[in-house]
């Protein structure tokens, strides 16, 4: 199967993007090690709320339907609400990426009572053993305490957002019994070597056969299990999972940064992806419609080593970011390949050629365990 | 298929239309549904749906050939069942 003449049309790009990340702060609680924009400081920098509410009104002029608010942890800025509160009055929906360690009683009732309002918890084991290497000391109960207080106050069905790693890919089963148990939806992201992850990835990356598994578990849950279209390197071991299926970057998909530059996507944030800034002339309608690398990256790519391979066209050659921070040729096969055409490669690759994220809030001092035993 | 030529039909009060370069993107704010409409002549179409006592109408007005007619129903069949167009 070839891909439909919709995708293609929407590899040429959009008057306005389809999924919006916005990290409001690079400010974080947690020091998580595969965090995908290394956060922990708040940039001084950062968008002022008069800035931030400019920004949503050139997004609600664009008719962006919602923005998927993220961080750093996002609910740290004092203007959380006022934020959000604007965003939806606008006619913007808002989906947010949490740690929950906010969540308290009083915030779970005052986000229960908003509108157009999805909230994603993240967890990335589904115990505290496994999860806490990841995201830190004691941070699965308080992603629990705040599932607690949401379920507590009536919101409804959250979302818990896991990253699937090496080390939970077998506790899928129990991650969906965890969402079912709170009536809320689960939704599992690729890993990407970005941020932090650049650093982890090789620790914490599934192995191919649980790559496998991942599919195979996916196909049998379907449409009851979200995953942000990110497995679609995964199409090339049989029928193709749901979604879009495609590298959106810079066509339905970008990044704001909190200091508002804006990135072909939010797992790029190196300066060769950055486009602009929304504080530059034309905002960020320009940047989105007339930026040199947007307009670049919605010219037709070329599959490269993977023109060859039989499962192009439900692969697509996988994600940009994983090649770029892993040190692969943009036009080349994913590192996470099924087809382990990457394998070789990538075990060539010297280090000091792999690309470093131009960005880095990361607290000081603080050498997770996981790399420094390596 | 459900026959709707004769049927007075509306978008959803919840869905917002955006124009895009293929056609449109419908987004429905309560079931949180994102749709794509795959060409301009059917955003012409559902757009005016309300204004039209049926479907038929509509489509005239919006000089959508006959021999096309069918295929617009069931796209618009489609768009009910995600709750994009309604019955009105
Ligand atoms: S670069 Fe990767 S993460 Fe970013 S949009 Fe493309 S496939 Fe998705
Ligand atoms: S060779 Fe390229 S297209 Fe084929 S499976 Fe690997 S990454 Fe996908």
């Amino acid at each position: 199967m070839s891909a439909s003449p919709l995708v293609e049309q929407l590899k040429s790009g959009l008057d306005a993007p389809i999924c919006l990340t916005w990290e409001l702060t690079y400010a974080c609680n947690l020091e998580c090690i595969h965090c995908l924009s290394s956060s922990g400081r708040r940039d001084p920098r950062e968008l002022s709320t008069e800035q931030a509410k400019a920004v949503l009104d050139e997004l609600a002029a664009l008719q962006v339907f919602y923005i998927n608010i993220g961080g750093g942890e996002p609910m740290v800025r004092r203007d959380f609400f006022d934020i959000i509160e604007y965003s939806v009055s606008k006619g913007i929906g808002v989906k947010f990426s949490t740690n929950g360690a906010y969540i308290d009683t009083e915030k779970a009732k005052r986000l229960t009572d908003m509108d157009y309002l999805d909230i994603q918890i993240s967890l990335d084991g589904a115990d505290a053993a496994t999860n806490d290497v990841v995201r830190g000391a004691g941070s699965y109960d308080t992603a629990r305490r705040a599932m607690d207080n949401l379920a507590s106050a009536g919101f409804g069905p959250f979302k818990i957002s896991v990253v699937v790693t090496r080390q939970n890919v077998s506790q899928l089963d129990a991650f969906k019994a965890l969402a079912d148990s709170y009536g809320a939806q689960l939704r599992i992201t690729r890993l990407r070597p970005a941020g932090r992850g650049a650093d982890t990835w090789h620790q914490l990356h599934p192995t191919n056969a649980q790559q496998r598994d991942i599919y195979n578990w996916l196909s049998a849950h379907g449409e009851n299990v979200l995953t942000g279209d990110s497995f679609f390197h995964l199409n090339a071991l049989g029928p193709a999972l749901p979604g879009l299926n495609m590298c959106g970057a810079g066509r339905v998909v970008c990044l704001i940064d909190p200091i508002g530059d804006v990135y072909a996507c939010p797992f790029v944030i190196h300066d060769e992806f950055k486009a602009g800034n929304v504080l530059d002339a034309g905002g960020f309608t320009r940047v989105w419609r007339e930026s040199d690398l947007f307009i670049d990256l919605r010219e037709p790519q070329s599959a490269g080593a993977c023109a060859s391979c039989g499962a192009y066209d439900e692969c697509q050659g996988g994600c940009m970011a994983a090649k770029f921070f892993t040190g692969l040729p943009l036009d080349g096969p994913d590192p996470e390949c099924v087809g382990g055409d990457a394998d070789a490669l990538l075990a060539s690759v010297p280090v000091s050629l792999v690309p470093r994220p131009s960005q880095d809030h990361s607290k000081p001092a603080r050498v997770p365990s996981i790399v420094a035993g390596h | 298929m459900r026959r709707l030529l004769s049927t007075a039909l509306e978008v959803h009060p919840q869905v917002a239309l955006r124009p895009e370069p293929f056609g449109a993107l419908a987004y429905h704010y309560d079931n949180r549904r994102l749709v794509f409409l795959r060409s301009r002549d059917m955003l012409n179409v559902v757009e005016s749906l309300s204004t039209y006592s049926t479907l038929e109408d509509a489509l005239v007005a919006s000089d959508i050939e006959p021999q096309r007619w069918q295929s617009f129903e069931s796209a618009i069949d489609s768009l009910i069942s995600s709750e994009i167009v309604r019955v009105r």
